[in-house]
């Protein structure tokens, strides 16, 4: 094989490998779900749940087929694009989805758009200025925000800028977001609480990429060829300390997705998650199937796309 | 006049004196009241005056109101037989009417019904208000209603009254305007039960409901489960007054601090369901007030009557004098619960017996009865959960007073998950935890009867049986309070089932919010709240 093809073999590979992790994950996410005590009817019916109306209910909603059998007649549908309708409230699952997985990625993305810059440049900066002020200051910081629950965030963060000083809206969703000060007002808060959660793991990760980097041989090489400092951190430590950076911000993003149901919860915003939580307590297979493919390719692509990105940003692969 | 508050006035204690007010208290019945509570006749002058004001305030019309409850999923429905959370009640009580309603005192109020009557308690006639129009222009009939209780019967429905329902034999109609209900039974409770929120009127032929088509008072436009729901007004009410708000949205804040935050930065104008711890907070704040429902929602303390220790003679008895319930009143409850007496109707019935007086605290006279059964010294196992609520503290409460006395009661925490199907009604002696229902005949019924299916004491007696028969079909209400009353007396004196308080449940309005009263069916006015409250500028 050509070396030239050797990164883009990767690449290929790297598909192949996430398409068969989504069939694993579905089949696993359906036998958990089979685990769980009691069905759709049974949820549905509560305490008025007698015998007879389980089973009228079951029959009238077409749940008397095995559950493997669903399983596998969504999984066909889903193979032509159809993910299938909700057993709880007969809407097509896509519908349900769709205006919620756009609230996520809307969420996520300007939480990207704010915490990944501000994460990257004081993670290179505090690598830059191993040792000094502004480094203690930034492992002091990104300690400490680690160490405090978001829940804890969210709350104090309403309490202050809400209750006390009405600045922002408690709630993100339902608030009016016709103007741009409007939006800007609503998503503050999520975002910041968010900011806070995704960035100190990506702070602290460059730091430590960079800085082993810096430790390499040939960036000392360069240092002692004269190369000014933010020349030997930019140009020779950061390419190659990109594959672990890249990887970092991936995982800290694909939280963004499927695990924000707390700042979900306390601000209102009705996203993925909380409807995951939903799925799984009325024990509505199509919709917890769906939700969880979902989780699944968003963590599955930005891994991918941080293993592409290590790959393609490696010099030694490059040329 | 400027008002002039005592410290420590709250919110809360405001909103005692306006029902107070409204109950019919006279003036003078009021400020001896304040007085007893030590405030003097200036400041409870200037009390009384805010909250006749609160009491007798004219209607706004206008304004778009945001309330939020406590929970919403994507199982939320607007289909009335399935609706089983408080979120899917207040959305059918904004889209559609029931024949009939309770108000605040209990009473039945004609609601779509003009009048539901019988001669034999059997054989009912439902004659329908004429005129009245769906969202989509049609004309109420007697075909709606048939339709709309016969759909309770369907078992494929999934109804959550199926059980109640099946009692209709035969529902037809007589005309356009009239239908006639026959009942298995004579039951004289039948114009409370279609007030229950599951037999709202729908169109005939209804069968999706993603766009619910009603005669309410709001039009729907926007339903999103687990989301939201958005409503305008009905402009063609049928009812004289009302609704006053141009539109009304309702969503869910399941996080109870987040719920209570937005109310206070006024994002929202109600707030459901306040935990009590969160009241503190709230009662020092003028922009927000709270109302204080008390509808028989209770945490019960079950022994087993057919099972060691309760088959002992004299152990129950000996139980209900261990049972502080003051003591759980004040700090299990903080003060939000009515004192009860181990029956189940409490005092937002009608049929309230209130002659019949709580137990006493009294732990000497428990310990002869405990030494007389032969127990004491024992050690005896008490299940509780997280399940019911607050049963982990009250459990605790009663342990520490059988320590004093030499009885020990190993209280056994167990798991919320599973615990309503591997623990309640089993465990010899157990908590439960029992919602409102509307007449005395469902809860006897449900929970005394010797075939009820949520006998929680195996309470058997043939004599209750028969009264209990006797009461449902007697049309004459005084024959029916006298039967209820002495039911009420056999349940507290016989059952083994311990009921120290009726919980109440709290909402948090803003104070711009006027027109909310307490209802027995529940918080938030009974979830009716929506076409009866307005918004003052």
């Amino acid at each position: 094989m050509p070396a030239s093809l050797t990164p883009y073999f990767l690449i290929a590979q790297r598909l192949g490998v996430a398409l068969i992790t989504l069939v694993i994950v579905s089949f696993a996410v359906f036998f958990a779900t089979e685990l769980l005590p009691g069905d759709v009817a049974e949820i549905l019916l509560g305490q008025a749940a007698t015998p007879e109306a389980v089973a009228g209910l079951r029959e009238a909603m077409g749940l008397n087929q095995p559950g493997i059998y669903r399983f596998l007649h969504w999984f066909v549908g889903l193979a032509s694009g159809d993910l299938g309708t909700s057993y709880v409230n007969n809407m097509p699952v896509a519908d349900l989805i769709s205006g919620r997985l756009a609230n996520s990625l809307k969420l996520a993305g300007v939480t990207t758009l704010f915490a990944v810059p501000i994460a990257l440049s004081l993670g290179i900066g505090a690598a830059m200025w191993r040792g000094s002020i502004f480094d203690r200051l930034v492992s002091v910081l990104t300690i400490s925000v680690i160490s405090v629950p978001e829940f804890m965030v969210a709350t104090l963060a309403v309490l202050i800028f809400a209750v006390w000083l009405g600045w922002l809206p408690a709630l993100s969703y339902g608030a009016d977001v016709g103007s741009w000060s409007a939006m800007l007002k609503a998503y503050a808060m999520p975002v910041i609480t968010l900011g806070f959660v995704v960035s100190a793991q990506m702070i602290r990760m460059t730091r430590a990429a960079v800085i082993e980097t810096i430790n390499t041989p040939y960036v000392e090489m360069a240092l002692l060829k004269g190369a000014s400092r933010s020349r030997m951190v930019l140009r020779h430590a950061l390419p190659n300390a990109l594959g672990p950076i890249a990887n970092a911000v991936a995982l800290s993003l694909s939280y963004l997705v499927g695990g924000v149901i707390i700042v979900e919860t306390i601000f209102n915003y009705p996203g993925v998650a909380k409807l995951m939580v939903d799925a799984v307590s009325t024990r509505d297979l199509p919709l917890i199937q769906s939700c969880a493919m979902i989780f699944c390719i968003s963590y599955l692509s930005l891994i991918t796309l941080a293993d592409m990105i290590a790959i393609l940003a490696n010099p030694r692969l490059r040329h | 006049m400027t008002n002039k508050t005592p410290t420590n006035w709250t919110g809360r204690d405001d909103a005692m004196v306006e029902q107070a007010i409204r109950r019919g208290a006279s003036r003078r019945e009021l400020l001896k009241m304040l007085m007893a509570s030590g405030i003097g006749a200036v400041a409870g002058g200037s009390l009384l005056l805010r909250a006749d004001q609160a009491v007798a305030a004219a209607p706004v019309f206008g304004g778009n109101m945001k309330a939020a409850g406590w929970s919403s999923s994507t199982a939320d429905t607007l289909d009335p037989a399935k609706a089983s959370l408080s979120t899917d009640y207040v959305r059918c009580c904004a889209f559609y009417n029931r024949l009939t309603f309770l108000d605040e005192a209990g009473q039945v109020q004609m609601e779509l019904a003009d009048s539901v009557s019988s001669d034999d308690a059997q054989t009912w006639e439902v004659k329908l208000k004429s005129g009245v129009l769906f969202h989509d222009g049609k004309t109420l009939s007697a075909d709606d209603v048939v339709y709309s209780l016969k759909r309770h019967l369907d078992e494929g429905v999934g109804s959550k009254v199926n059980s109640i329902a099946k009692q209709m034999t035969e529902i037809s109609k007589v005309d356009d305007l009239t239908v006639k209900i026959v009942l298995a039974a004579a039951n004289a409770d039948l114009p409370t039960i279609l007030a229950l929120h599951h037999f709202m009127i729908i169109a005939d032929g209804t069968t999706d409901f993603s766009k619910p088509n009603g005669t309410g008072a709001f039009i729907c436009e926007v339903f999103e489960p687990g989301v939201k729901s958005v409503a305008v007004k009905n402009p063609n009410y049928f009812k004289a007054e009302g609704p006053y708000l141009d539109s009304f949205e309702f969503f869910a804040i399941t996080d109870n601090n987040a719920r209570v935050n937005a109310l206070l930065s006024n994002d929202i104008q109600l707030a459901a369901s306040v935990n009590p711890r969160s009241l503190r907070m709230l009662d020092g704040q003028s922009s927000v007030k709270t109302s204080v429902t008390t509808s028989g929602n209770y945490s019960n303390l079950n022994i087993r009557l057919d099972m060691n220790p309760g088959d002992k003679a004299g152990f129950i008895e000996g139980m209900k004098y261990l049972v502080n319930r003051e003591a759980i009143q004040k700090s299990v409850l903080r003060g939000l619960a009515e004192i009860g007496n181990d029956q189940p109707v409490s005092a937002a019935s009608r049929y309230h017996n209130p002659n019949l007086k709580p137990k006493d605290y009294d732990p000497e006279r428990a310990k002869s009865l405990f030494d007389k059964a032969g127990l004491l010294g024992q050690s005896i196992p008490v299940v509780a959960s997280d399940a019911a609520t607050s049963s982990v503290d009250m459990a605790m409460i009663v342990q520490q007073a059988g320590t004093q006395i030499g009885m020990k009661l190993d209280v056994q925490r167990v798991p919320s998950d599973g615990y309503w199907s591997n623990y309640w009604l089993k465990a010899p002696i157990h908590f439960g935890n029992i919602n409102p229902r509307p007449t005395p005949d469902i809860l006897f019924s449900l929970l005394y009867a010797s075939d009820a299916p949520w006998n929680e004491s195996q309470y058997k007696s043939e004599k209750f049986d028969k009264m209990m028969v006797e009461a449902r079909g007697a049309l004459d209400e005084e024959k029916r309070t006298a039967i209820y009353w002495d039911m009420q007396e056999m349940v507290a004196n016989e059952a083994g089932t311990i009921i120290p308080a009726y919980i109440s449940n709290v909402d948090a309005i803003s104070s711009k919010l006027g027109g909310l009263k307490p209802n027995p069916l529940g918080g938030m006015m009974g979830y009716a709240f929506a076409e009866y409250v307005w918004l003052n500028a």
